[in-house]
């Protein structure tokens, strides 16, 4: 999978499960003040990541993660 | 949000621990009697109940947790309504205690009712509605004899239910506790009758319950018109364990 498309299937993700329309979800949008999305809507997203890519997220790396650029970087860095 | 996230009426799917005889069978027969699809686990021997699903399931074994779920997942549907009520006495006192007694307790009683919750709340998020349970007892505030490790456990799930409650909110799950007292099921038939009736005659009613009427709170705490009660403890105990 192409980096672009890796996004696009990131990005319905963020859709779905943070309830966002597609254009806020941005590499830049930061979650909590951007996305409005709390700690477990967080917990949610990662959830449903891991599913969707079948990659396996540990706790500890989500430690400073604060925009979708971060989250991604940390998803794709795994495919 | 509001009416359209609370759990549909009755055919919701329901999971009871512990559910093959005392306020857990109760607890079935009184969600099946409302039309709800019913599941419960097990582990000596399942109920011979009609209109169960029956799993057997160690609570202190997060596989088996898993398996459990899985299996009502893929025949009922995801779990709406959790009642964590899968429990065990290991009663001494503390001096002649052993470790494993202590821990055989803490690790059904507290660490199942986690382990349960845990994997039910992941449906239940999603959803963005769920009711759960758990049975703890009297004893978890006014203590008893011989029960340290009961009550510590009982008393742990106030705290682990007001914890979730604030986690879930969100979402609109709501996590509470029922405390019952003296009631009529085997683990009270264990008792001395001395000490029975020493205890019967603490309860300002002044009898025991019939495992039904635990049930009857649960069935309130769980349903739908329940929305607005999350992180609290209902007493279910005849009054013993008034200001407690």
């Amino acid at each position: 999978m192409d980096e672009t498309a890796a996004f696009e299937k990131f990005k319905e993700c963020a859709v779905e499960v943070l309830q966002v329309r597609p254009d806020q979800v941005t590499r830049e949008a930061r979650f909590a003040e951007d996305l409005d999305a709390d700690s477990l809507d967080l917990v949610e997203l990662v959830m449903a990541l891991e599913e969707s890519f079948d990659v396996t997220v540990d706790e500890t790396e989500l430690e400073g993660v604060e925009t979708i650029e971060q989250a991604f970087n940390l998803i794709s860095a795994k495919l | 949000m509001g009416a359209m996230t609370e759990p549909a009426g009755p055919g919701r799917v329901v999971l009871i621990t512990g559910g093959s005889r005392g306020i857990g069978l109760a607890c079935a027969e009184m969600f099946l009697s409302r039309g709800d699809r019913v599941a419960i686990t097990y582990k000596a021997k399942p109920p011979e109940a009609e209109g169960l699903l029956c799993l057997p399931c160690d609570v202190t074994d997060a596989e088996q947790v898993d398996e459990a779920f899985t299996e009502i997942e893929a025949r009922l549907g995801p779990v709406e309504v959790l009642v964590a009520n899968a429990g065990i006495t290991r009663d001494r006192l503390t001096l002649r205690m052993s470790e494993a007694d202590w821990g055989a307790v803490l690790d059904t009683n507290l660490s199942g009712a986690w382990r349960v919750t845990r994997r039910a709340t992941a449906g239940m998020v999603r959803a963005h509605r769920g009711r759960i349970v758990f049975v703890s007892s009297v004893s978890a505030t006014s203590g008893a004899p011989g029960q340290a490790n009961y009550s510590a456990a009982k008393a742990g799930l106030i705290g682990l239910a007001r914890s979730l409650a604030r986690e879930l909110a969100s979402r609109q799950i709501t996590v509470n506790v029922v405390a019952p007292g003296l009631v009529a099921t085997d683990m009270l038939a264990a008792m001395s009758p001395a000490r029975l009736s020493a205890m019967t005659g603490m309860v300002p009613l002044g009898r025991v319950a019939d495992p039904a009427e635990v049930a009857a709170a649960v069935g309130f705490l769980s349903s739908p018109e329940a929305g607005y009660v999350t992180g609290a403890v209902l007493a279910v105990d005849g009054g013993l364990g008034m200001g407690m």
